[in-house]
């Protein structure tokens, strides 16, 4: 195979871009009716975002895949009118195909993973905002659902098929590929359509996958139509989705301009964030600026401030930020939290996302901080909140110092009126679930119920580095003299350790007991899937996944492991 | 219930001590029954016609003629003999005795080649199902009819590889075939040529030239296949499916005879005029043959295919003549040029054999689809005119594979959207072309009567005369 390598060093020279727009879409058709809007994948078969491939039958890539992020996010802030959305696909007999199998063929071990991180937050993304903020979703598929593009109607709220003797719903990983439905779709086919675990055996080594009645006795579908009802169904059942949404009627959107982003040498640079990079110590940092004005409190100057209302322009810069270190800078392998400015002016945003909570832009733009935060944590780097004086670690800002695996925050006590405080506000007792749907102070502290009530006591009040430490706020409070040789052996010492088993021990400490679907998805499906992709059976010169497409046969050691 | 399984259905296969197969067909059979009664060709229940029936693979066993009524024709299974000790002779399994029964790690590619195949066959049946109201003779009439039983044994053929090795899904799978409806928007057949109208004779003919033509490919290619069942079952089902191809040759053959005396006795070429006379003029059946062809290239597949490679490697799908090749039959290494648009160019590029083998096979079918073309020449030569019928490009008015997205001439260059525009009325029938066409197909049932825009054949069936009454009305 002469295939070029997906994601590889000279391939990286281009880095990704998350960053696009409808206008921009090579893959996607969005179409709006009132409360309904429709988004068609029509994928262009020379559009992969890396050379190599085509992308037929609607199979997706990462440049695919970007683009229903955006639209979803589109959706979200642009059209509140919006209450359902009809995924769909603009080709005749094929809904969606899956993920391209050459480009997974050919990409890297790190490629794969970060792809299937993205779309798994991606589809998270979908039931994040129907759960949260009524926005549902209807996938009509129109033909051949394979793979992925079962898994991407997963994560709808309901799937109709169309009831034509030949489209299927299948999930042909294990026996075509070698591999697993890795994007959720193990998970959501038990935990979430409840399909009962000997059937979904039988459906998961059905290269061909189960259609019509079967299908929807099966719960693999929810309903099966004739083609020539299909339109009408659909449109009906959008609409009666609709019914059951909250979201708003005649507001109108706030439009989500292009991010003031500059990419240079040291990093990438945002308005309120700042991503430093420093190739040689193999460490970034993240400083997340609090409100360099007063925010509004009115909701209609809320409203009005639109995307450069602080939260919002923050979180989208933070999202960005995210996934820039993590696609194009795999060997920075430890991420620094920083914040700085003026916490109280985070302090009155929080009280505004409070007071106007149940508005439907307040709802999204929570949404969106929830999900940042979520992508945070299930990044696979080390994450280090350092506080030191000038930052802004407060309520919604505090969650990043929660967020983070370590969390030093610098004493002063020759110098107290210099110190750093931090403090608490209400958004941090559950505005921002995790993926497991605990608040992360509640995950602190196992759900014990006394350092928890300490902790509320503590809202609003201004923390010294000691009292932070004593509610267990921190991990140390280090004073001046030992700080710099303490950061800087902590940072050097991180550093050195295997990057592999640092991602699965972060993984498995920052998640403790108690699992949703979500954390199932990216701790053990995940976790199964990428020892797979890296075993011989899937990606050795005989493995499953790279003789796909070439009429060579796998060749397996058949060692159980 | 005791039914004379051997008596009703001619079989080779053991039916009458087969109970798994007994029981599948018992279930299956009457809905067969019922899918002919009410698809099969349209009014024709009660008619006697001159059939042949096959009844063994032997000799004189395979065609036996008689007057049938269709309902009870006897749809017989066969497959060709074993062979002892035949062995897989291509792909990864080289070598290696034919399998007998169905590999579990090929259940489901053969499953797909055979449920594929088999939507074809009563597929094209129901496309044909009106043609008997406008037949241009009662001897045309009779081999419509012939074709349509033996798809409908063709089906029977797949169907039993379905009963006989796929169990339940097998079952399934072979009810499902009667289910689909060809052009149906709500249960379409599974390829897109076989969801097209068969609108007038003149379509069946070249339906039957250039769309049977593909299935004897697609046939030659299963006939190899290390499944032996499958393989066997094809190289029966090919016998028949020559004699459809000679009802294609043969009536397109009659009506450019018929065309050319009327050229010759009118002394003129031009298309009005010779339609005014009730004949087709050349170059609609030049425009009805580009379509023909095009359309039924397209279902070789996409030129680089993934599937194709699997199935050769695993030794389910061969090439065309696949012992005949001088090759090492495994093909890893081996390359093949397809074409590609470059700078306004079609140009070969080479790429992997396995992955080009739709492209082998549509390749291998070109080359055989010129001998009847040159046979068509021969009439219009025979009768002193200069016109030349011609088959265009691969790349053209094609919908599936890298031509897809391309404006190609039938002459093989590159052209623009404009261009096609320009010209397509020229290279693909009209909406007016195909009016006139339909407005020549009248019912001619006299026998030894033939249609005004077709020539009599020079012989009849079976060594009957021409006006023989191969079919009766009842």
């Amino acid at each position: 195979m002469d295939a070029q390598v997906a994601g590889s060093a000279e391939a990286a020279a281009q880095p990704v871009d998350y960053e696009t727009h409808p206008g921009r879409y090579r893959h996607y058709r969005l179409s709006f009716d009132g409360p309904v809007a429709t988004l068609a994948l029509d994928v262009d078969e020379d559009g992969g975002i890396r050379p190599g491939y085509k992308l037929k039958l609607n199979s997706y890539d990462l440049g695919v895949d970007i683009e229903l992020s955006d639209a979803i996010q589109r959706l979200r802030f642009e059209h509140p009118e919006v209450r359902t959305v009809v995924l769909t696909s603009a080709r005749e007999r094929v809904f969606c195909s899956g993920a391209n199998i050459f480009m997974l063929g050919s990409s890297s071990h790190a490629w794969k993973v970060n792809f299937c991180r993205f779309t798994n937050e991606t589809r998270n993304g979908l039931e994040d905002s129907s759960r949260h903020s009524g926005l549902k979703f209807l996938a009509a598929c129109n033909g051949t659902t394979a793979g992925g593009g079962y898994e991407l109607a997963l994560a709808c709220d309901e799937i109709v098929l169309v009831d034509d003797g030949s489209s299927a719903v299948s999930l042909p990983e294990v026996p075509l590929l070698g591999v697993l439905p890795g994007t959720g779709g193990l998970t959501r086919l038990t935990d979430k359509r409840r399909v009962r675990h000997d059937l979904a055996d039988i459906f998961c080594t059905t290269t061909e996958g189960i259609r019509g009645q079967r299908a929807k006795d099966w719960r693999l579908v929810d309903d099966v139509v004739r083609p020539k009802e299909f339109a009408a169904w659909v449109r009906t059942r959008a609409l009666e989705l609709a019914e059951s949404s909250d979201r708003p009627g005649g507001a109108s959107g706030v439009t989500l301009t292009p991010l003031a982003r500059s990419i240079d040498g040291s990093g990438y640079h945002y308005t309120y964030v700042d991503a430093a990079i420093d190739p040689a110590a193999r460490k970034a940092t993240l400083t997340v600026r609090a409100p360099l004005d007063d925010v509004a409190q009115d909701i209609d100057a809320i409203v009005a401030a639109g995307a450069a209302w602080w939260p919002l322009q923050m979180a989208r810069e933070l999202d960005d930020a995210i996934l820039m270190l993590r696609t194009n800078h795999l060997d920075v392998g430890t991420w620094i939290l920083a914040t700085e400015g003026d916490p109280k002016r985070v302090l009155a945003t929080d009280a505004a996302l409070d007071a106007h909570a149940a508005h439907w832009f307040v709802r999204e733009t929570a949404g969106l901080l929830r999900r940042t935060l979520a992508r945070l944590e299930v990044s696979s780097r080390t994450l280090f909140a350092l506080i030191t004086p000038r930052s802004a670690f407060a309520g919604t800002l505090f969650e990043l110092a929660l967020a983070a695996d370590r969390c030093y925050m610098l004493d002063l006590p020759g110098d107290p009126g210099s110190a750093p405080v931090v403090s608490l506000s209400a958004r941090n007792f559950g505005a921002y679930p995790r993926v497991d749907e605990r608040s992360r102070l509640d995950a602190r502290f196992s759900g014990e119920a006394a350092p928890l009530a300490k902790a509320r006591a503590a809202i609003g009040t201004r923390l010294a580095a000691r009292d932070a430490e004593a509610l267990g706020l921190v991990t140390a409070a280090l004073d001046d003299i030992d700080w710099d040789d303490e950061i800087r052996i902590a940072l050097e010492e991180r550093a050195s350790l295997s990057p592999d088993a640092l991602t699965g021990m972060e993984a498995n400490l920052r998640f403790g007991a108690g699992e949703t679907m979500t954390t199932r998805i990216f701790g053990r499906l995940s976790a199964w899937q990428n020892w797979i992709f890296t075993r011989p059976n899937a990606v050795g010169d005989a493995g499953a996944l790279k003789v796909f497409g070439t009429g060579r046969k796998a060749n397996f050691n058949r060692e159980r492991a | 219930m005791d039914v004379d399984y051997s008596g009703r259905i001619p079989n080779n296969v053991g039916l009458a001590d087969d109970r798994a197969l007994q029981r599948a067909l018992l279930h299956w059979q009457p809905h067969f029954v019922e899918w002919w009664r009410s698809m099969g060709p349209d009014g024709a229940l009660m008619h006697d016609v001159y059939l042949r029936t096959a009844v063994s693979v032997d000799r004189d066993g395979w065609a036996q003629f008689g007057y049938v009524r269709m309902p009870d024709y006897r749809w017989g299974i066969f497959l060709n003999p074993a062979q002892p000790d035949a062995v897989i002779h291509f792909g990864a399994h080289k070598g290696e005795p034919v399998w007998h029964d169905v590999p579990g790690e090929h259940r489901a590619n053969l499953r797909r080649i055979i449920v594929t195949q088999g939507d074809t066959e009563p597929a094209s049946v129901e496309q044909q199902r009106h043609l008997g109201n406008t037949c241009p003779s009662l001897y045309d009439l009779r081999n419509l009819y012939q074709v349509n039983v033996e798809e409908g044994r063709h089906l029977w053929a797949m169907v039993y590889l379905l009963h006989r090795h796929f169990g339940r899904d097998g079952r399934e799978e072979a009810e499902a075939l009667l289910t689909r409806r060809s052009g149906d928007a709500d249960h379409p057949r599974i390829l897109g040529a076989f969801n097209e109208k068969t609108p007038d004779w003149l379509a069946f003919f070249m339906f039957t030239y250039f769309t049977d033509r593909d299935g004897k490919f697609q046939l030659c290619a299963l006939a190899e296949s290390g499944f032996a069942p499958l393989a066997r079952t094809t190289q029966f089902m090919l016998t028949e499916e020559a004699h459809h191809m000679f009802v294609g040759e043969s009536g397109v053959s009659r009506v450019v005879q018929r065309t050319c005396q009327a050229m010759i006795a009118l002394k003129t070429d031009d298309p009005a005029q010779l339609r005014e006379a009730g004949v087709i003029d050349l170059p609609t059946i030049q425009r009805y043959l580009n379509f023909h062809y095009s359309v039924t290239v397209d279902l070789f597949g996409a030129d680089r295919s993934s599937n194709a490679a699997i199935f050769y490697t695993s030794g389910l799908k061969g090439r065309f003549e696949e012992t005949k090749r001088a090759d090492d039959h495994v093909l890893q290494d081996a390359g093949y040029p397809l074409l590609a648009a470059s700078g306004g160019k079609l140009v070969a590029q080479e790429a992997p054999m396995l992955n080009a083998l739709n492209e082998v096979l549509r390749d291998d079918f070109a080359k055989d689809s010129v001998g009847g073309v040159g046979r068509w020449n021969k009439v219009i030569e025979k009768a002193g005119l200069p016109q030349r019928l011609v088959l265009p490009h691969k790349a053209f008015n094609r919908r599936i594979g890298s031509f897809a997205e391309l404006r190609v001439s039938p002459g093989g260059e590159v052209i623009d959207d404009a261009a096609w525009q320009a010209n397509v009325d020229r290279w693909l029938p009209t909406v007016a072309d195909r009016a006139f066409v339909a407005s020549l197909m009248g019912r001619v049932v006299e026998p030894g009567k033939f249609a005004s825009w077709i020539a009599p054949p020079s012989i009849g069936i079976n060594r009957q005369p021409v006006d023989f009454e191969y079919v009766r009305f009842n």
